[in-house]
This record gives structure tokens, sequence and C-alpha cells, in this order.
């Protein structure tokens, strides 16, 4: 009940759509701009002889990732911030709460809304870039491709989970949005970092493209299970906070 | 009768700041409580406490038989809270929003759209119903947000200032449908249109700084509290002497204060038996032409005033 007014609220108010057209845009953009981005290079500097590698799959894959993760993680502190903190600060939190509500239910409604919008948002600018790829490269399988859409996704709830915590200790969304990018700077160091770099949302990256194109990925078993730790503790803490907070 | 809301020694501080000093209080099961106090005083803080939205920082209260920190869902099932301040889902058509908070109480199919339809026709709501939220007035609003505290018919009903965006005609329909609520409901309404709580409550807290000053019934409250008051008003074109005749029964040692509204003199006394006669006598001398002269009921704004001295108008302090 509390997750279909989520969802419906994501739908009526207009962010499921707008995250849906921008992440079709980012989706299908990938691919072509990996394809001609020589030629625009070659059409801007016609004066000097460049010489620009035949663009692969694996520019398109790379460029899907890096854009995906950029503006995903934009998105997930959009989406994440005023989550519990704007229903805080209107008063309909209070609103629903003097109501035969548990405060767990709540907060499990909020996220899991929030998560899937997240996912149907990848999903979109997943399926766009597949085909995309296929149209101007080669087929991805889909197995691997998809695995790798589900690992950028969870690196994308890692940030959405630490914005959320920062919604539910706060009572208004920029200094829980404040939360999110000090989690998105402080990922950002550590993911350059050696041996620890592949624990961050960042890090993930590396196994995304590798699924993708169907490398090798061993050893990434540890990385997965701590970075999905970090959703759950932020998630923990959310509720270990929330619980007993005066609304 | 059984109280339906008890509080025993309720502190609630925010830092150095008491909010609600000790607050002891008892209502009755099934009465109109009107809550009346100055902003800040502690009203909204006691509504937070009662409805389980905040926590005291000593003392405890029990509502409807149930600790307000401890009642979980039961409690919550059993009450109902109006809040001013709830800008509301604005999204949501003003029928969804009250099927929503159905569901959240338990109703479902025809039970839950018969319960819509009800309290939408109680509420003059029915022509509304299928407009976004959003788009509703003030006046709508405070409307829908008491429809959808009476969705579950509640046994304690907390009301924050539940007229005060309404229109004359919006009132009236709203301190009509409370009235009706009388005996089946417990009402605690906080508000400071003191005509309202006069009107439709039995009983009446007052609270001023946190700490209750008053709390009895309309009748207790004027016979303990309210000031006996003369009205004398003037007939047309005797300014000057008026201004006189108000030092003059300003030096009287039996008035308490004087109020002026255009041509009438509000003289409060100590002692009405006593003053009546003196200012007769003051007036008699004074030569000033009367229209009328005539001791009025004390109205529970003459007992705010009496009890909140930080809300009277300065001329009426002596």
């Amino acid at each position: 009940m509390l997750l279909n007014k989520e969802i419906s609220e994501q739908w009526r108010t207009g962010r499921l759509p707008v995250m849906a057209v921008i992440f079709l845009l980012f989706g299908l953009a990938s691919p072509v701009i990996a394809k001609y981005t020589p030629d625009i290079v070659k059409l801007a500097a016609s004066s000097i002889d460049i010489h620009v590698p035949t663009p692969t799959i694996k520019d398109a894959v790379a460029e899907l990732i890096k854009n995906l993760s950029q503006v995903g993680v934009l998105a997930a502190i959009l989406l994440a911030m005023g989550s519990v903190a704007g229903e805080k600060e209107s008063g309909t939190a209070a609103f629903v709460l003097v109501k035969p509500v548990s405060r767990f239910a709540f907060l499990a409604a909020k996220f899991s809304g929030l998560a899937l919008t997240m996912a149907a948002a990848v999903l979109i600018c997943g399926l766009a870039a597949y085909l995309y790829t296929d149209l101007l490269f080669a087929p991805l399988t889909v197995l691997g491709f998809g695995a790798a859409c589900l690992v950028i996704l969870l690196g994308l709830l890692e940030i959405a989970a630490v914005t959320f915590l920062g919604s539910t200790l706060v009572r208004s969304s920029i200094p829980a949005a404040g939360i999110g990018i000090v989690a998105l700077v402080v990922a950002g160091v550590v993911s350059s970092l050696p041996n620890i770099g592949h624990f961050t949302p960042f890090g993930l990256n590396e196994l995304a493209d590798n699924l993708a194109l169907q490398q090798a990925a061993t050893g990434w078993d540890l990385p997965l299970i701590v970075n999905a730790g970090f959703v759950v503790v932020a998630l923990a803490a959310s509720w270990l906070v929330f619980r007993r907070q005066e609304i | 009768m059984a109280a339906a809301i008890v509080c025993h020694g309720l502190v609630k501080r925010y830092g150095d700041i008491t909010a609600l000093d000790r607050l002891d209080l008892e209502v009755p099961t099934g009465s109109l409580f009107g809550f009346l106090g100055p902003n800040g005083a502690g009203k909204t803080t006691t509504i937070r406490l009662l409805t389980g939205l905040a926590w005291p920082t000593s003392g405890r209260a029990v509502v409807v038989g149930l600790d307000p920190t401890r009642g979980g869902i039961e409690f919550r099932q059993r009450i109902s809270h109006q809040d001013q301040q709830s800008k509301l889902y604005g999204w949501m058509r003003g029928r969804e929003l009250l099927e929503f908070v159905g569901r959240l109480f338990g109703f479902r199919g025809p039970d839950l759209r018969s319960r819509v339809d009800e309290v939408l026709e109680k509420t003059g709501l029915v022509e509304a119903a299928g407009r976004r939220v959003a788009g509703y007035s003030g006046g709508m609003r405070q409307r829908l947000n008491l429809a959808q505290a009476l969705m579950n018919r509640p046994q304690v009903l907390f009301l924050d200032e539940p007229a005060s965006s309404l229109d004359p005609a919006g009132r009236h329909d709203v301190l009509d449908l409370l009235s009706n609520l009388r005996g089946q409901v417990t009402v605690f309404m906080s508000s400071h249109i003191l005509e309202d709580v006069e009107k439709v409550c039995d009983r009446v807290g007052i609270i001023d700084r946190g700490r209750l000053v008053a709390d009895a019934t309309m009748t207790e409250l004027q016979a303990r509290f309210a000031e006996p008051v003369f009205a004398i008003e003037l007939e047309p074109g005797q300014a000057a002497a008026g201004a006189d005749l108000e030092t003059v029964l300003g030096q009287s040692a039996l008035v308490g204060g004087i109020g002026r509204e255009g041509a009438v003199l509000r003289v409060a006394v100590n002692d009405a038996s006593r003053a009546g006669p003196e200012i007769m006598r003051i007036l008699a001398a004074s030569g000033v032409h009367v229209a009328r002269f005539e001791r009025i009921r004390p109205s529970l704004e003459d007992v705010f005033l009496r009890l909140v001295p930080s809300q009277r108008p300065p001329e009426t302090r002596k």
C-alpha cells in the first residue's frame, strides 16, 4: 500500500518519466558517441593530422558505463535527498506516521520506491544502449550485459542509500544532498586508491566492463559483498535513527 | 466519566527551553475539549506528545488507556490527528487521499468506498473529490484534513486549529460537525479563535508559556476567572466628555481596567455589587448622555485575557 503510493508519487510528480527520458537519451547516445567520436574529432580539427583509432565495442561499453555512473549518481542523490527529509519538512511524514503504519514500513516503502525508480531508469538506459550497440558495433551477450547493468545499479544504490540516511538524519533536503555529495567525493577519492578502490561504487565499473564484454572477472566476490553491505548498513542506520526520531 | 486523555506532570524541553512545564490534565471521554493559548504557549507540543509524534522529557500521558510513546499500531488505530501545518499529498485527488488513509486503517472494497463517500458528504467535499489536492483552496484543504481525520471513526480526535482557514459558512459547518460528535468522540481541539471554542467546547484548558493556567468547564471559568464588566455606550458627539469620564472612572478603586471600542467603554471591576452604584453615581455627576449602561456577560475572551496577561491590550491594564 505504501509502496504503491511511492510508485504513484514517483510517476505522477514526474520524477519517474523525467528519469526515464534522461536515462534513455544517455543509453542511446553512449554507443553513438563512441562510434562517431573519431569523425567528430576529424571534422573539428580538419587542418591537423590526428590519428584516432577505429572505435570498437569496448569503447561503446566504456562510454555507457562512464555516462551511466556519472548521471546515475546525480539522479540517485536528487531522488534520495528529499525522500524522508522532504516529508518531514512538509508535515506529510507526521500525517502518515500518526496512522497505523510502522516506521519500518514507512522507510522500507520509501527506499523500495526509490530503488525501483533507479532500476527502471537503468533498465531503460541499458535496453537503449544494448540495441544501439548491436546496431552500430556487434551484439553483446544478454546475460553479461544484464549483469553489468545490475552491478552499476548496485553502485548507484549505494550513493542513494547514504543520501537516504542523510535524509533521515536531517529535516531538510539540502543538507541531505550535502551528505550524499560528501559520500560521492569520498567514494571518488577512495576508488582511485590501489587495493581498496574496488570496494567503492566507482570501483565496480571495472567489473561491469568485464561482465559486459564477457571478459574474465575473478576476485570480485568480496568487493560485491562489501558494496552491498554498505547499502544494508546505510539502511539499517536509517532505521535506527528514524525509529525513535521525533517527527 | 472516565478520562480519555490523562497527563501526569508532562514536561517537554528543547535544550534550555521548556516548551511544556508539568502539565496535569484530564479530558473526560466524549467531551469537546478546547485548548487555548497564545502562539508558542505549548499547544502543538502537547498535541505532538499526545499523538506519539514526540516524546516527553519527563512525566507521562495516557490516551485511550495507552501510552502514546509505546501504544504503537493499536494506539494509532484508535486516534486521529488533523494538523493545520500538514500540506497533504498535493499530487493526489481528494477522494484518492481519503482512500489511501482508509486503506492505512484497514478499510477495503465497498466499506472503503462508502466510508469515503460518508466523510466527503460530512465535510462538504463531494464536488471537489475528483480534483487534485494541490488545486484546493486553504479552506478546502482544511476540510479535507478534517475528513481524513474522521476516516477511522477515532475514539480521540486531535485537531489543531480546525477552522482557522475557513470562511464563516465553512466555520459554521465544521463547528456543527464537531458538535454532532459530542458524546461519540473525545475531541481535543487547539484554537486561537476563542469564539469557536466558546461555541462548541464543554471544557477548556488555557495554557501560557508551557503551564496550564486553567482547566474547567466554560461556566466554571466564567464564574471563577472573568472580571465583571460594565458597558457604557455614549450618545454620539461626546468624545471630550467621554475622555473625561474615562479619567474619572479610572481613578475609582473599584475599577480594574477600562477599554474603549468606539463609543462604548468597557469597564472591568472587581466587585460588581459595589462598583455598579459607584459607576452610576460617577455617570450622573459627569453629565454625559448615556445611550446604554449594562453589566455584560463575561466572554471566554475576558477569561483568556485575564489569565494570559501578555495578551491583554495595554489600555485594559491598570
